[in-house]
């Protein structure tokens, strides 16, 4: 069984982190009934005992996370210190400044990426070291800002240094076009250049995209129509029977993207027919090495209350994983192009229902030429809290150039009249060559994704043998 | 004789448990001592205190899985595997064949090479080492290759089947293809006989024939499990027409295989259907052997939608007309067949219509290209049962399509640089393309 860690960077890092914990430790409640410290607890969870070692045995002492989190502002992490998921952590573990990095790229990413390099590669290097077998890291973040975006891609990198055959899965939040952040799509672009080099896998999340989702199951909710009266605490948004009682704003949004990485992991840390590794991601979704972008949707969003309800809804959850309303960044995916894709199952799910729907839905989806039948399927036994079953389903698209192409005009709209360029490069470290860099990258992306979608040559011919 | 076998992987292990669970169900029927204990001689061998354990190895690079199979083993009170026969490792080959072959495989081969002699060492004769695996991962297909190959080094006399799982064509793993094809070749100069089993396939029978609504992978294994069980278990051969044959898997690779350039096997195991249809349902032999027949010229590999417009050429029309001839383009010519009878009345089966030399290429002997295997214990709950193990052109289209896709991607080079990673370069792959497009051409000119 493989550890992952989660290295969450930033305010929205923080507090999306925060969910993910919470949800974790809902999800392992619900299914170790027990109490014993088992395989899929220690992929996320350290088990120590009073002095803080490692404990032996098998009952569940005390519970500590293998993760890092780090804010260059104390209010987020005082915060966590103080509330309900304290014990999980031990102060070492988080690693805080006190002025912020005042929505300033160069200021994370140079300045305090310097100052607290050593810190920060001591305290993963400690938590890597209680790992049995380290398999993955976790970068949470938001690109629009400062200390997530900047502080982030420094660990980024850092990451890649010191442990070069550990996966790095990043995601990332990305601003909306009405980010009150004016600074957001410089914050991005040069962003965006770090994870294309340096990270493995980046899941974009947008904002815009998870208030659509947390509108649409609240109206669901509110309607009250016959029939469709939704148990309103099974939702992807609702965090109930987690250990955090109070519900704080963003939190319907970022329990959207705790749910993500639960079910990413979920094949790994639980039994199921058909298993899938998180290094199979890496491996079936990334066809070239700088195009690791991938979308995600989750489905369904809630539980009807009507337990009755026909077993169609099984097909009705497979064709809303491929629908723009389901996505977590705003995209269409159906009109763009389908470089590869992986289901991801959990739950009272059988092959035969998983094999008709692939079926069902091949003709209906563009895929690439040379990949016509790239689907990666896996089948996880343990269904998540509250739901029978769930679909997490990941795809690499051409749909993301879209977003990409956005933050570019934005980043362009900017830097062509250099404004608020003085606060970057007064900086040290910071110079105007990185943005020019940058905006190339970002570029040079979006050109390879376009140059997928034009029709290729015809299909080489193939060897032939002289008879 | 005894069989050693080695699951690997996920599919391996998975078909290896069933396998052995339905080999010692069958063992275990009414009124068949002899065929017991034999049975048992061959797979199982029995502790201190009189239970059995499986000749088997387990291998696969995560644990999940083979914790799951031991239990299972164990939850039929009748036989469980060996506490020392698993090895493991904490991560998995990522469906990176690359990864299994050139890193785990040699890193881990010590370890697998000792529990193979040790299972090897425990027998009395080894009759020859059975492994089971998919082309579509990364352990099965990377770390099983390189264990072949490293056995094949090791036990240079002995027989290897190796049992292979092809994937769904629609997709299980999206590079699937590639290390299908990279597997194949590699397999094909090490190996004595490949014996494939489709997914498709398989799933299409337990849908269409044995009518389950809900098919769930552990289905599709049983069947698998049945078609391998009812080649292995102890039979009466022509060599030994009186007790039952000591060496079968040699005496299938004498059959089967006569020339190093065609080593692919197809199975086809009739009747199958669900238990509930089947305490309803009488058969008999003519019409069981009428079906295979068919099926075999056919190329159907399942009980059903059997194409009944093809026929054999009769050896009077010359080669050049039976190929323009519509009722003879789909004939699947074949090398060499070996058909395998189990149940009541075996010996009043009529089995001329296989010795037709129609069937048969050309420049082989009839009688070096048929034989039969047949025993009166009923298998597996099946009064009559009739398999066919056959060398022959039904594979091709499969092979062909699996061939075709890995170009295409491979054309883009997509992925690839997941394979160069590890150590595998593109020189590899066209090496490997070239090896699967000569088996491709020989099969097709037969």
């Amino acid at each position: 069984m493989t550890q992952s860690i989660v290295v969450q960077v930033g305010q929205c890092g923080n507090q999306v982190g925060c969910r993910f914990w919470d949800l974790a430790l809902r999800e392992h409640a619900h299914v170790n009934q027990v109490g014993v410290y088992d395989e899929a607890l220690s992929s996320f969870f350290r088990n120590v005992d009073q002095r803080g070692a490692d404990s032996s045995g098998d009952k569940i002492t005390a519970l500590k996370a293998r993760a890092v989190l780090v804010d260059m502002e104390e209010g987020v992490l005082g915060e966590i210190l103080q509330g309900p998921l304290r014990s999980l952590f031990s102060s070492t573990q988080l690693i805080s400044d006190v002025s912020g990095s005042g929505n300033n790229w160069a200021v994370g990413h140079h300045t305090y990426g310097l100052a607290y390099r050593e810190q920060i590669v001591d305290q993963v290097r400690k938590a890597a070291e209680h790992c049995d077998c380290l398999q993955c890291f976790f970068l949470i973040h938001s690109m629009g800002g400062g200390t997530g975006s900047g502080l982030g891609t420094f660990v980024l990198k850092l990451l890649e240094d010191e442990f070069p055959e550990v996966y790095r899965i990043v995601t990332s939040v990305y601003p909306t076009a009405e980010d009150d952040v004016i600074t957001s799509p410089y914050n991005s672009v040069l962003a965006m250049k770090e994870l294309t080099e340096h990270a493995d896998c980046v899941l974009p999340v947008d904002n815009q995209s998870l208030v659509d989702i947390v509108g649409k199951i609240q109206h669901m909710s509110n309607t009250g129509k016959p029939g469709c009266t939704i148990k309103k605490d099974c939702t992807i948004i609702s965090g109930q029977g987690g250990v955090v009682k109070v519900e704080k704003p963003f939190d319907a949004m970022n329990n959207i993207v705790a749910n993500l990485l639960l079910n990413i992991t979920s094949s790994a840390r639980f039994e199921g027919s058909l298993n899938m590794d998180l290094n199979e991601i890496a491996m079936n979704l990334v066809p070239f090495p700088r195009l690791h972008y991938l979308l995600s949707s989750l489905t369904p969003l809630y539980t009807l209350a009507d337990v009755s309800v026909p077993p169609r809804r099984l097909d009705q959850m497979f064709s809303d994983a491929f629908s723009k309303e389901h996505q977590l960044i705003r995209a269409d995916p159906k009109h763009n192009l389908y470089l590869a894709c992986a289901l991801m199952l959990r739950g009272n799910v059988q092959l035969s229902d998983l094999r008709r729907n692939i079926e069902r839905l091949r003709p209906t989806l563009p895929f690439v030429p040379w990949n016509q039948e790239g689907w990666k399927t896996s089948l996880c036994s343990v269904p998540p809290v509250c739901h029978s079953h769930s679909l997490l389903a990941l795809a690499n698209n051409t749909c993301v150039k879209s977003t990409f192409f956005e933050l570019k005009e934005r980043f362009v709209k900017l830097y062509r009249r250099k404004a608020h360029l003085h606060h970057y490069l007064a900086v040290d470290g910071m110079e105007l060559a990185g943005f020019n860099e940058a905006l190339s990258s970002i570029s040079a992306l979006i050109e390879e994704y376009t140059h997928l979608e034009s029709p290729l040559m015809p299909n080489a011919p193939r060897l032939t043998i002289a008879t | 004789m005894s069989v050693v076998s080695l699951q690997l992987g996920q599919c391996g292990n998975q078909i290896g448990q069933e396998l052995f669970s339905v080999i010692c169900d069958d063992s275990n029927g009414p009124n068949r001592k002899k065929y017991k204990q034999c049975s048992d001689e061959r797979f199982f061998y029995e502790t201190s205190t009189g239970e059995l354990v499986a000749r088997s190895v387990l291998v696969d690079m995560e644990p999940k899985v083979i914790s799951q199979v031991v239990v299972n083993a164990s939850k039929s009170g009748r036989w469980t595997y060996g506490d020392k026969a698993c090895f493991s490792q904490k991560q998995g080959s990522g469906n990176n064949w690359a990864n299994g072959f050139c890193v785990h495989g040699p890193r881990h081969e010590e370890a697998v090479e000792n529990l193979v002699r040790r299972e090897i060492e425990r027998c009395d004769r080894l009759a020859g080492i059975f492994t089971m695996m998919s082309v579509a991962g990364g352990t099965g297909s990377g770390v099983g290759t390189y264990i072949t190959q490293r056995l094949r080094d090791l036990y240079p006399n002995s027989f290897i089947l190796n049992q292979v799982t092809w994937p769904y064509g629609a997709g299980e793993v999206i590079v699937q293809n590639y290390n299908s094809v990279l597997s194949l070749s590699h397999l094909y100069q090490l190996s004595d006989a490949i014996l494939v089993h489709e997914n498709d396939t398989v799933h299409k029978i337990c849908s269409r024939l044995m009518n389950i609504k809900h098919i769930s992978i552990s289905d599709v294994n049983k069947v698998i499990a049945h078609q391998l069980a009812s080649v292995l278990q102890p039979a009466y051969t022509a060599d030994s027409p009186s007790h039952y044959c000591t060496n079968p898997i040699g005496e299938l690779m004498s059959t089967l295989v006569c020339h190093p350039e065609y080593k692919l096997l197809s199975l086809c195991n009739i009747p199958q259907m669900s238990s509930t249809s089947l305490a309803y349902s009488v058969f008999h032999w003519p019409g069981l052997l009428k079906h295979l027949r068919q099926m075999l010229i056919a190329s159907a590999r399942m009980e059903e939608g059997i194409d009944w417009t093809v026929s054999a050429p009769s050896a009077v029309t010359s080669r050049g007309e039976s190929a323009t001839n519509s009722r003879h383009k789909n004939f699947n010519l074949s090398l060499a067949n070996l058909l395998i009878l189990r149940g009541k009345d075996v010996s009043t089966a009529v089995i001329d219509g296989f010795k037709d030399p129609a069937l048969y290429v050309p420049w082989l002997n009839t009688e070096n290209s048929f034989s039969t295997w047949s025993s009166p214990v009923a298998f597996n709950g099946y009064e009559k049962s009739a398999t066919l193990v056959s060398n022959n052109q039904s594979l091709l289209k499969p092979l062909n399509n699996i061939v075709r896709k890995a170009w295409n991607m491979f054309a883009s080079r997509a992925y690839v640089h997941q394979y160069t990673k590890f150590g595998i370069s593109e020189e590899d792959f066209l090496d490997s393309f070239t090896a699967l497009e000569q088996i491709i051409s020989s099969y097709t000119h037969l």
